[in-house]
């Protein structure tokens, strides 16, 4: 039966509204401002987890973000549950439920924990050196560690919950609402600088706000109290912000810095509902004062880890804060005197406090004379050798230690406990410093890394600047914020500080036991259970650096990413390998400095908005009649329009012989038009083109090719000139921003002499194309005015017109090998004249086409497309397109690699046609050629680039590339799939219409 | 001679606490002179180490690393191993690897924890389907298993992955490899490094090369922070930071070093249990033995040898993952990290002597070297000892960017893996 | 996440810009006249310095202008940067 474990005296809890969660199943109550680890220690719950690699039962041992035991599975529903959770940071909310992770059937019985009694076969990075027998069976040893591994679960639905994005700007920004960085806060904002300060608590005040002890007072006042009043005045700050339950999770150069706010983890289940979960700052700032303060670091001892062994500093918290009581005969264990503050508030609150062990030989600070005078029983110069309890810490047996601090000596005491609070001194958290690209120092009287001075505009202060005494934090944090902040005086000057200052220090970084270190288990990293052994033994084998022994020890990598291990890891390094401290650096902290969820970093582009949608203006017409889509880049294109029951390859070949026969018209808005105007206009055109584009008479249109600096060909398009100086040039869908950032990067870089604009100008035309032999009647019903006869709007030429009152640009050119024309509007009228040309055409049979379609038709006459025929390794030479390089320019882009030995090479693959012996059966694009499928290795020759069957010619058409191709026509060869051989002839690349006759029929 | 790791070598060592276990590789200070030098002390320079003394007989060699080994790309990357390349050329050389690592465990003596569990790579428009199609018949041409996969048996091999076709790019289809996986990369440089050293090989940690020696147009030893190391061949192995000794020869490669960032999720229970890649939803997955989701993308898109990236390119990554699996919204990200990556223009390494007699580089590898680590190292020790490419490698020559012969692998390895 | 102080614009967040590459390798004029060597110089081989390099940028989210940069690749600091056509202002 559980017991309640609940003082009355805190007023952070409010103890009138009752709170119901479930954990592991059962119903249990906290309070409102309880954490879920609170609430279950109130709950005399200390078992929560099993560890990762020997399922050892594992109680809470913090009360913060550096957590490394309790963490939990929370809720259960597949969409919205959440694994790895820490106990420590979970506000308490009605609904909560809670289960333990890593174990089976259940925490208090678990089947994993035989791994435990497997141990010592087991140390450090066994892995490697076993599972290699039978070599094939490496994948189910492997099946079975993955079950084994692993902690909490993955949802298995999408959530629900919504994520969200903000920028913010400020002139200063605080990380931390501690002493510290409220005296920061308060300074800047009085200074009219316009400043954010971050608190990942729910509320401001570190661990000074519940500081009640006497030793410790500001003017006169505890210094909980004066702070509380310091708090309050912050309110009438108008140049602050404050921000609560909101971490900061990265800091990039350039003082970058993200941020997660909580906005509704701590709400019940019925008011999380529709609202934001969390969302994340981008936070540029001017400069950054960062205030996180310290971990308390634990002790490396015999069998530290059982629940109920929890810091001392977190003991005081749980007392003070919570008004939870760990446990009813808690000792203390320590090597500095943190673990007499906690003893005093104990006692204070009537916990029996059996006795402090320090590992010292004495101390002369106020603040153990004033546990001394509490009548608190004091070990000096011992260690505790051991402990005892399975699921709960039972005793604990001490030895005193031999004067140089390596052994232990005299008889052994045994204790016994419900709870055992370790200290080991303090970590400044310096993660967002390092995170920034900062450098550490190393501070051998506490065995402390420090900031160095920064390069980018930040300070550090308080404790995580190395300031432990609470004098030092307020005199050296406003020296420090005036100095950065460029300012004179501050409210914090010739303030009466008392304050216990630590004298006596000692520290030792493995402890010893009375047993053989082989035989003990001084666990480093709780949640990884590696050891102090496993360091040793990874020493031993030859790994030397700091990196190399975290990796081979995986010591620090657990969700809480070493905040509790890797001082001491390091410690036992150095000390192992005589090396100091200083000079073995530290490992790496990397972003982010609390797991951060995939979804906050992602906001609110999921789903829809994972990437923006364009649409032409003649999108919704092409959605009535129940087309079907293409995604082309970021278009979204009509690739066929089935009538009903049709399938794809009905549609198209409906589509295609509809076009040839009558009328097509085809959506082409999405054509990249780029306007391009200015004097050197046609020079330039020279200059990216392949082709000669001086003589290019008004009103006249182009083909052109476009090559990469290497000679390969890059993209292709009609360019028209629409004046002496103007040209409106269109490239492919999807090349159309390379096209012209390519193109502006020319101008910018090489020729800046030139006197061109570019104007990208895709979105402001739709673009209908008609084709087809009846598309020229279709035209004159649409734009009676405009003379459409061959003399004198031949083919390759552009007409400006007007359809009522609307401008409109005629270019006469075919991609379909028809008769056809590309009528370019504003977009706003392009669908009004879409329907119009629909209307016109109807007596035709006028036949809306997709890309599909379109495909299919430009092969018919052997059009290429850029980047489905050319894969950025084929030139116009091998494209058979040598006529589109011009002789008489001495140069355009990639011209010079064209003259390269291989790219003169004869034997290149070029581009050719291909007919199937059997006339019905279509290659698959992709597919490869070979000239004997029976040579070994198999040489293949090329591949299918586009592969149609055409309705106009009824037979299977493509177009490939092959080695020597030019040279083969009419050779058979071989299209080896899987399951047959497919036997093609080569041909030439034109299947219809090789005199071009039907573009003025 | 190296103890013999086994289950047996376990328990004996259990019962003395495992106080008995040999280094796994000694801490030599260098010595005066060596047949050969390898600079860069990652996966591929130790195997190059490895096989130049088991396959070459030259053991009087040494690696140089100027930080830890292991530390560079090799232990940054996410240890995805396939090769299923386009080019015959590529492929040969990625399937040589393959190869190897398919026993590579067996023949270090240390697990190496290849997990062929399969790599996809997906399909998101009709361009891609092409493109991976004509991967697949080539592949299968040239001896290698990876199959096409519509979508619903892209859904059934992998049943996570959101393949509903009302998303922005729906999944059209995939290709599969099967015997492509995923290894532990720290222990292949560990495993290459306990198996050079036991032949001889001289490891020598924290020595960085501060200048190269020359006589004439030969070469003659390195300057190091260790001293000067007397010897006629180079081989340098130094993947993003090629370039930098390349300058110290004023040799000039065409590299460019970006920085790649990779990030893992807090580990959990089994949910994928293979590889995942995308081109056009720029991401991949794959979930490591502990449970972590092992996640990347593409390069970030200048030069930098910081080792960071910006945060963009991540939250482009985990959009692209949220995308596909719609279900790890709720997942952690638990670190992330980056490393220097040196690309070559058409994607594919060099592995190469240079116009300087007994100077040879091995680099290029962009964001997929660390599959081709065995292969790498067996090739480039080939190429070192005998002064002339294997087959293998003979197209991955630095010249074919003067002749215009590129290896475009672009297509097969658009997405940084 | 730099912040890119275009010369145009002012300063703007790096993710409105694009890179280009090592900047000064000025297009050959005389192609022509180059051998294979040469122009695989000019189309292929790079310094990839690891300290200040002079590289192109191009503000393509902004005023879409290039400019030049002299960032230090070993630590991503901006030291200058300076219109297209002008000489660096740092050695």
């Amino acid at each position: 039966m559980s017991k309640n474990l609940r003082i009355t005296n805190s007023k952070f809890i409010d103890q009138t509204s009752r709170i119901s969660f479930k954990f592991d199943g059962k119903t249990l109550y906290g309070f409102k401002g309880d954490t879920l680890a609170s609430a279950l220690l109130a709950n005399d719950i200390h078992l929560v987890g099993r560890s990762f690699k020997y399922h050892r039962p594992r109680g809470i041992m913090t009360c913060g973000s550096e957590e490394p035991n309790a963490i939990v599975q929370l809720g259960n529903d597949p969409s919205m549950t959440e694994p790895n959770t820490r106990a420590t940071e979970i506000e308490l909310y009605e609904g909560l439920e809670a289960t333990s992770q890593n174990c089976w059937p259940s925490v208090n019985f678990d089947i994993g924990a035989i791994n435990n009694f497997f141990s010592p076969f087991i140390p450090a990075a066994f892995y490697y050196k076993t599972f290699m027998w039978p070599a094939s069976f490496w994948e189910k040893y492997e099946y079975f560690i993955r079950k084994s591994a692993g902690l909490g679960k993955s949802p298995t639905k999408p959530d629900r919950d919504i994520y969200d994005h903000r920028y913010l700007h400020c002139d200063v920004l605080i990380i931390g609402g501690g002493i510290s960085g409220i005296i920061a806060a308060k300074t800047a904002a009085q200074n009219n600088l316009n400043t954010v300060l971050l608190e990942d608590k729910n509320n401001l005040g570190g661990t000074t706000i519940f500081q009640n002890n006497e030793c410790f007072k500001i003017n006169n006042s505890y210094s909980n109290e004066w702070l509380s009043k310091e708090i309050v005045s912050l309110n009438s700050l108008k140049n602050l912000t404050i921000k609560t339950r909101t971490t900061l999770a990265a800091y990039h150069s350039y003082n970058y810095l993200l941020a997660r706010e909580n906005l509704t983890d701590h709400l019940s289940l019925n008011e999380k509902k529709d609202k934001i979960r969390q969302r994340l700052w981008k936070i540029r700032a001017k400069k950054v004062i960062i205030a996180t303060g310290a971990m308390e670091r634990p002790l490396i001892f015999n069998n530290n880890d059982r629940p109920g062994i929890i810091l001392s500093s977190s003991i005081k918290k749980y007392i003070d804060y919570y008004g939870v009581k760990c446990g009813q005969k808690i000792s203390l264990f320590t090597n500095n005197d943190t673990a007499y503050e906690t003893a005093i508030s104990l006692s204070k609150s009537g916990v029996n406090v059996n006795s402090v062990i320090d590992i010292r030989d004495k101390s002369n600070s106020s603040i153990v004379k004033e546990a001394e005078k509490l009548g608190i029983k004091i070990h000096w110069k011992h260690t505790v050798v051991n402990t005892n309890g399975y699921k709960k810490i039972k005793s604990i047996e001490l030895m005193k230690l031999s004067d140089d601090g390596t052994n232990v000596v005299g008889n052994k005491l045994n204790e016994e406990c419900d709870c055992l609070g370790i200290s080991g001194g303090w970590t400044p958290r310096v993660h967002l410093f390092t995170q920034s690209g900062g450098k550490l120092k190393f501070r051998d009287k506490d065995n402390v890394f420090l900031p160095t001075k920064s390069k980018s505009e930040q300070i550090s202060i308080g404790s995580c600047n190395g300031d432990f005494e609470l004098d030092d934090v307020i005199k050296n944090s406003n020296n420090l914020i005036k100095e950065f902040l460029n300012i004179n005086s501050s409210d914090y000057e010739n303030l009466e500080i008392n304050c216990s200052r630590e004298i006596d220090k000692k520290n030792i970084w493995l402890l010893p036991s009375d047993k053989p270190l082989g035989k003990t288990k001084p666990f480093l990293d709780f949640q990884n259970d590696s050891t102090a052994k496993d360091v040793k033994l990874a020493l031993r084998e030859g790994f030397k650096s700091i990196e190399h022994v975290k990796r081979y020890t995986t010591t620090g990598m657990g969700t809480d990413q070493g905040k509790l291990s890797n001082m001491h890891a390091l410690g036992i390094i150095a000390e192992t390998a005589e090396v100091k401290m200083g000079e073995l650096g530290t490992t790496t902290f990397r972003p982010p400095y609390t797991p951060l969820t995939f979804g906050t970093i992602v906001g609110r582009n999921v789903g829809k908005f994972f990437d923006i949608t364009r649409k032409t203006p003649i999108h919704d017409w092409h959605v009535e009649k129940k087309a079907e889509f293409e995604n082309v880049g970021q278009w979204k294109r009509a690739w066929y329009y089935p009538k009903e029951n049709e399938t794809m390859h009905q549609a198209v070949q409906r589509e295609s012989k509809a076009a040839r026969d009558s009328a097509g018209i085809l959506d082409a808005s999405t054509l990249g038009k780029i306007d391009i105007q200015g004097t050197d206009s046609s020079e330039f055109l020279n200059r990216v083109y392949t082709n000669d584009w001086s003589k290019l008479e008004i009103g006249k249109c182009r083909y052109g090719l476009m090559l990469n600096e290497d000679g390969m060909v890059y993209d292709d398009g009609v360019t028209t000139r629409l004046g002496e100086n103007h040209y409106l040039m269109t490239t492919t869908t999807g090349g159309a921003a390379n096209v012209l950032s390519k193109m502006e990067d020319y101008l910018q870089t090489e020729w800046p002499e030139l006197d061109v604009y570019f104007t990208s100008v895709t979105d402001h035309y739709g673009t209908v194309s008609i084709c087809g032999p009846n598309s020229k009647k279709i035209l004159s019903k649409v734009i009676p005015d405009l003379d459409l006869s061959d003399e004198n709007f031949p083919h390759m030429s552009f007409k400006n017109a007007m359809i009522g009152k609307i401008r409109c640009r005629v270019m006469r050119i075919s991609f379909t090998g028809e008769q056809s024309y590309e009528i370019n509007v504003q977009s706003g009228y392009a669908k009004s004249l879409w329907e119009k040309c629909f209307d016109a055409g109807k007596e035709f049979n006028i036949t809306p086409y997709g890309t599909e379609t379109m495909h299919l038709l430009r092969a018919e006459k052997g059009f290429i497309i850029a980047g489905q025929d050319t894969d950025g390794t084929i030139t116009p030479v091998d494209l058979q397109m040598d006529w589109i390089i011009s002789k008489k320019k001495y140069d355009f882009v990639g011209k010079r690699s064209l003259y390269r030995t291989d790219t003169i090479r004869e034997d290149r693959k070029q581009l050719v046609g291909l007919l199937t012996d059997d006339p019905n059966e279509v290659l698959e694009e992709g597919a490869q050629i070979v000239e004997d499928a029976n040579k070994k290795p198999v040489e293949m020759l090329g591949h299918v680039t586009s592969s149609y069957f055409s309705p106009n010619l009824n037979k299977s058409i493509a177009l490939a590339v092959v080695k020597s191709g030019k040279k083969l026509n009419g050779k058979k060869m071989i299209v080896p799939m899987k399951n047959k051989t497919i036997g093609v002839t080569i041909t030439e690349t034109v299947f219809l219409d090789k005199k071009n006759k039907r573009l003025n029929a | 001679m190296k103890n013999k790791y086994s289950i047996f070598s376990l328990i004996k060592n259990a019962f003395s606490y495992h106080e008995n276990w040999q280094r796994a590789w000694r801490d030599p200070e260098p010595k005066k002179e060596y047949d050969a030098i390898i600079v860069g002390g990652g996966g591929h320079g130790l195997a190059t180490a490895f096989y130049l003394a088991k396959k070459h007989n030259m053991t009087n060699i040494a690696v140089v690393e100027k930080g830890w080994i292991g530390g560079g790309n090799t232990g940054r990357n996410t240890t995805i191993i396939r090769s299923n390349y386009l080019w015959d050329a590529s492929a040969g050389l990625y399937d040589h690897a393959l190869k190897i690592w398919e026993k590579l465990s067996q023949e270090l003596n240390y697990n190496v924890m290849f997990s062929q569990r399969g790599v996809m790579n997906l399909a998101h428009n009709l361009q891609d389907v092409r493109d991976l199609k004509r991967r697949t018949h080539a592949n299968r041409l040239n001896g290698i298993d990876a199959v096409w996969l519509n979508t619903e048996e892209v859904k059934k091999f992998c049943p996570i992955i959101n393949t509903s076709q009302d998303i922005r790019y729906p999944v059209l289809g995939g290709t599969l490899q099967r015997r492509a996986g995923t290894a532990r990369h720290d222990a292949v440089a560990w495993g290459y490094a306990r198996g050079a050293d036991a032949m001889g090989v001289d490891i020598i940690q924290n020595c960085e090369v501060k200048g190269i020696k020359r006589n004439g147009n030969s070469v003659e030893g390195i300057e190091t922070t260790k001293g000067f190391i007397k010897t006629k061949k180079i081989g340098v192995v130094a993947a993003g930071h090629s370039s930098v000794i390349a300058n110290m020869v004023d040799l000039k490669l065409p590299l460019e070093s970006k920085p790649l960032q990779a990030l893992v999720s807090e580990p959990v229970k089994p949910i994928i249990d293979t590889v995942v890649m995308s081109n056009a939803v720029h991401a991949y997955v794959s979930q490591s033995d502990k449970g972590e989701l092992v996640i990347g993308a593409g390069t970030d898109p200048y030069v930098s040898y910081t080792q960071r990236g910006s945060h963009d390119v991540v939250e482009g990554t985990l959009k692209a993952i949220l995308e596909l699996y719609p279900i790890f919204s709720r997942m952690k990200m638990l670190r992330q990290w980056g490393g220097i990556v040196d690309i070559c223009p058409d994607a594919s390494p060099i592995i190469s002597k240079t116009n300087i007699k007994g100077l040879y580089f091995n680099c290029g590898w962009g964001t997929g070297g660390f599959k081709a680590t065995p292969g790498s190292g067996d090739l480039f020790a080939h190429t070192i000892a005998n002064d002339e490419p294997h087959k293998l490698n003979a197209d991955f020559n630095i010249n074919r960017f003067v002749s215009g012969d590129l290896v475009d692998e672009h297509g097969a390895a658009a997405v940084a893996h | 996440m730099f912040l890119i102080n275009c010369p145009y614009c002012g300063e703007r967040d790096q993710s409105e810009f694009s890179s280009g590459g090592e900047a000064h390798i000025v297009r050959p004029k005389q192609p022509k006249e180059l051998s294979d060597d040469q122009w695989a110089e000019f189309l292929f081989m790079r310094k990839n310095i690891k300290g200040v390099q002079f590289e192109r940028w191009n503000h393509a989210h902004g005023c879409r202008k290039w400019f030049n940069m002299a960032r230090d690749t070993s630590n991503d600091k901006i030291h200058a940067v300076y219109k297209m056509g002008e000489k660096p202002p740092i050695k």
